[in-house]
């Protein structure tokens, strides 16, 4: 999907007001049939269903999850192999050096510190947070996103594909359309 | 439809509704956003400078031993081991619940945890900082704390990786790093409720910052859904690995009384129990004084009251299993460990926690002990003590009469013993009280997702009209 800009080279935003979760549902779902606009839909609560109605892919972050929890156990085992071989070896009851049992609650430990790093940071990553200026913040009304409001946010290549998208937007459901730019 | 038959159900039987009072999406941020944004009361005022105070005993205890050693506390040879781990075991066990409700009940898709898991992972965090503190300062010189880690130092020296002293570095500091990391990220969504409702400059600047700029997106919510769901995952494994890790520090000694095996699982359901507790203590204050009463419901109570009743008979178990045990091995010295529990000096702590941890949580078979409010904080309460009472009993009873006769001594706190682990409740509700004041208290961005309407499918009021009528 291209992203769109007006001849100044600023995003046009079309902001959309719903009136439930039941009917910003059934609006996504419409403006994913037309398969020509690059729209997000916001809403208070994550509601289900909502990507299939977007039609958006699964998240990538369980991979990105996944390869850090990796990298931090073989890491952990690492670790302890080189401090108690190499650097600092101990006899202690006459175990071996490389005693792998003893190393597992380590190992997983590690393992699950940077899988929860990877979580919170890799999502925020893939959010492009912190992001603290945003053409959407200019609106008023949309302030009531986080409370109790829905909304259906597009991006418009010019002033008429603007119009056009308005009134598409209005023709399913959409109300107290907005124009914002950066 | 069938959603529309449930929900009917609901509106006809408000028993079965997660959330009580009629609440739309605005009730909710009315009311969760006001506790943080109303003026604050005098009564939190005089909480936090009474435990503030107690806060600073905490500190001023540590300080003094600092400046003299451990010679200030009770312990002695053979009791090396005193309240300083009793501490550390029972504040990682309060922990416990919070993880629990955040963790296992969101994986077991439990809707019922959105009403207190904010306040309870709060609790854990807290909780964890005090216990982190204890196996600190008892090592003496706690200037060398350091060495526990893995760091290369002039000595050229390190750590043993084989000791479970060491795992509980690893475990403990993971488990508080997971738990913070949990905690923000459910955090975000509310940091923007806030953001976007403040009146004052420096209210909009500080909740923008905490907010990141998040806008409610679905492209925004896709990920971060996963992302809590990974949290979920890990933090599962790692709630029955943090205690059973402390539990190995116990386990894998030669001490009769600790060595068994079956620590582990009896550790993870007792911290769960003891931490279930405390959420009930707090939970029952909170509701009380913010009038949460829509929120946490006597529903919820009567859950949490639930599973306390299953981990407290997995606990009366484990001590049952315990005995059994040691009668069953034959070993003379485990036998006379657990007949000395129950019948020797320390007989009177060992029946303090058999009535709080066995007796009294069978009271949670009645409903209505477990939908009477009163009931429900004094048995949190007595729970509490009665799991303080285990880790006493299996620290000192064991350790105060080994295998020499000649080296028996009777173990007593003495003043600084007592001013720490109190102390240590001053800092708990400390942090507790400042959370309360400046963060929303139940996840707002979750209550809402519970509420009926929230479903895509939710059929409007007409339509819920005009199949009654049809009936």
């Amino acid at each position: 999907m291209r992203i769109m800009q007006d001849k100044d080279n600023r995003e046009i935003y079309i902001l959309a007001e719903f009136g439930s979760a039941a009917s910003l549902y059934q609006a996504a779902e419409k403006m994913r049939d037309t398969g020509q606009y690059n729209f997000d839909c916001h809403s208070p609560f994550p509601i289900h269903g909502m990507d299939a109605a977007m039609g958006l892919k699964r998240s990538p972050l369980g991979w990105i999850a996944g390869l850090c929890a990796t990298f931090g156990a073989l890491g952990g085992v690492a670790l302890q192999w080189y401090a108690s071989t190499i650097a600092y070896p101990l006899v202690i009851s006459g175990k071996p050096f490389f005693s792998f049992q003893a190393y597992l609650p380590v190992t997983f430990a590690l393992g699950v510190l940077m899988a929860a790093g990877a979580s919170l940071f890799g999502m925020l990553g893939l959010n492009r947070l912190p992001q603290f200026h945003h053409p959407l913040f200019h609106s008023e009304r949309f302030k009531r996103v986080t409370d109790d409001s829905f909304f259906i946010s597009a991006v418009a290549a010019n002033a008429d594909e603007g119009e056009k998208l308005q009134r598409f937007l209005e023709s399913i459901g959409g109300r107290n359309l907005e124009v914002l730019k950066d | 439809m069938s959603t529309t038959a449930k929900d009917t159900k609901a509106l006809e039987n408000p028993g079965t509704q997660l959330i009580t009072g009629n609440q739309s999406f605005h009730s909710v941020t009315e009311k969760i956003s006001g506790i943080v944004e109303a003026k604050v009361s005098p009564y939190w005022y005089l909480a936090i400078t009474i435990s503030s105070l107690l806060a600073l005993v905490f500190f001023g205890s540590i300080g003094y031993l600092v400046w003299e050693g451990i010679g200030i506390w009770g312990v002695n040879i053979p009791v090396g081991w005193g309240f300083a781990i009793i501490n550390f075991v029972f504040w990682v066990g309060i922990g416990h619940a919070g993880t629990l409700i955040s963790a296992i009940l969101f994986l077991m898709r439990q809707r019922w945890r959105t009403s207190i898991n904010r306040f309870a992972e709060a609790m854990t965090l807290f909780a964890i900082t005090c216990a982190l503190i204890f196996p600190g300062i008892h090592v003496g010189r706690l200037w060398v704390a350091y060495w526990m880690f893995p760091v290369p130092n002039q000595m050229g020296m390190w750590p043993n990786f084989r000791s479970p002293l060491l795992w509980d570095v690893f475990a403990v500091s993971t488990y508080f790093t997971a738990s913070l990391l949990f905690w923000y990220t459910g955090l975000i969504p509310d940091f923007a409720t806030l953001r976007d409702r403040a009146k004052t400059k420096w209210r909009k600047i500080i909740m923008g910052i905490l907010a990141l700029g998040w806008r409610g997106g679905n492209r925004q919510w896709k990920h971060y859904e996963l992302a809590y769901l990974i949290l979920a995952g890990i933090s599962t494994p790692l709630v029955l690995s943090v205690h059973s890790v402390v539990s190995t520090d116990f386990a894998v000694s030669l001490v009769p009384g600790w060595h068994t095996t079956i620590f582990p699982p009896y550790f993870v359901a007792g911290a769960i129990f003891s931490g279930f507790a405390m959420v009930m203590t707090l939970g029952i204050l909170a509701r009380k004084i913010f009038g949460l009463e829509h929120f946490i419901t006597v529903n919820h109570l009567d859950k949490m009251s639930k599973i306390m009743l299953v981990t407290g008979m997995m606990v009366g178990y484990a001590y049952m299993m315990e005995f059994f045990i040691a009668w069953y091995s034959g070993n003379e010295y485990e036998i006379f460990t657990f007949l000395n529990r129950a019948f020797g000096p320390y007989a009177w702590a060992y029946w303090t926690m058999i009535t709080c941890n066995v007796l009294v949580p069978q009271l949670f078979w009645f409903k209505k002990i477990r939908n009477s409010i009163s009931a429900l904080f004094v048995i949190s309460i007595l729970i509490n003590v009665g799991m303080w009472f285990e880790r006493f009993v299996i620290v000192v009873t064991s350790l105060s009469r080994d295998f020499l006769p000649a080296n028996w001594d009777y173990y007593r706190p003495t003043f600084w013993d007592i001013a720490t682990f109190v102390g240590s409740f001053g800092l708990f509700l400390t942090l507790f009280l400042l959370f309360v004041r400046f963060v929303p208290i139940i996840s707002m961005a979750e209550v809402k997702g519970v509420l009926p309407q929230a479903d895509p499918h939710h059929a409007s009021e007409e339509q819920i009209k005009n199949e009654n009528h049809a009936r």
